[in-house]
């Protein structure tokens, strides 16, 4: 009786933990995160890439309905291959596209948008990668989409940009408006 | 003498800067092994020299000289990123079982021994 008890308490737990692993497989391992509040919160100052000015990110973020906020760097190869798909952005003129320039060097940087093109109506500086902590981010690229009314963060995108996320973001405006 | 009391002055206002620089960043290295590093697989902040745990171990060093305590530093991160964030997972209905599972082992483990002592 007692070996038969045992017997069944194995493979219980034999069947159970083959649930939970199988459960695991189908989570994706890409592990984003789930926001407990989209407010946000800027109120860092930062300076700007092609002046010595400062400004906080809030002030930026108030012309138009929507703002983008992406994170880049010149060093960061996925950053050249997104580039295109910002600058297909800016052309729609619905968006304040702010660039954060992380852990970077100006020169550098400057040279990226010079060959490249500029789809940023501004670029802040964030040499020691803490203003992008405060904003969540992981690292570079990284893209954000903020209704500039409600001051609230829509949409969070790590990783280059693509086709797929170009069209949900167009998506995602539109339902909004 | 007064010099050797400028010169001791000297010497306490660089022991002290010192000590609180030191007491900080003992302060970062408790906060950061607490902090999963989420770029990079199996490692803490503590661990990590990814760009990711460099910035976020400023980001404490920071916070700390603004004279915030630990409890606020983990409520911030874990609104910026989640509760993923910290090591030490709060219970919620996710989390129950991984609290009360090793409870519920110890208990069956005790009675599978009680049973063997009392039989022989």
């Amino acid at each position: 009786m007692v070996k038969n008890i045992k017997l069944i308490a194995v493979v219980f737990l034999l069947i159970v933990s083959f649930f939970i692993l199988l459960k695991g497989l189908n989570k994706t391992n890409n592990y984003s995160p789930k926001l407990n509040s989209s407010k946000i919160d800027f109120n860092f100052k930062a300076k700007f890439l092609y002046s010595d000015e400062e400004s906080t990110l809030y002030e930026l973020i108030n012309d138009k309905d929507f703002s983008i906020i992406n994170i880049w760097a010149s060093w960061c190869l996925p950053c050249r291959e997104e580039h295109s798909f910002l600058l297909n952005l800016k052309s729609l003129e619905k968006f304040n596209i702010i660039g954060i320039n992380y852990k970077d060097n100006e020169i550098n940087a400057k040279k990226f948008i010079k060959e490249l093109g500029n789809p940023y109506s501004k670029i802040i500086v964030d040499p020691s990668g803490v203003n992008s902590i405060e904003l969540g981010a992981y690292g570079v690229p990284e893209t954000i989409l903020i209704n500039n009314n409600s001051k609230t963060i829509l949409k969070k995108y790590i990783g280059p940009l693509d086709d797929k996320k170009l069209a949900e973001l167009k998506m995602i405006i539109e339902n909004e408006n | 003498m007064k010099i050797k009391i400028l010169v001791l002055t000297i010497f306490y206002l660089i022991g002290s800067f010192n000590l609180t620089y030191a007491a900080n960043s003992e302060k970062v290295d408790q906060i950061s092994k607490n902090l999963r590093c989420l770029i990079c697989q199996g490692q803490s902040v503590y661990d990590s020299q990814s760009d990711f745990a460099l910035s976020m171990k400023i980001l404490i060093q920071n916070k700390i000289s603004e004279g915030k305590n630990d409890e606020q530093i983990y409520d911030f991160l874990k609104s910026k990123y989640g509760e993923w964030i910290v090591y030490d997972p709060e219970i919620n209905k996710n989390t129950v079982l991984l609290w009360v599972l090793p409870l519920i082992l110890f208990v069956f483990g005790a009675i599978l021994i009680i049973r063997k002592v009392s039989i022989k």
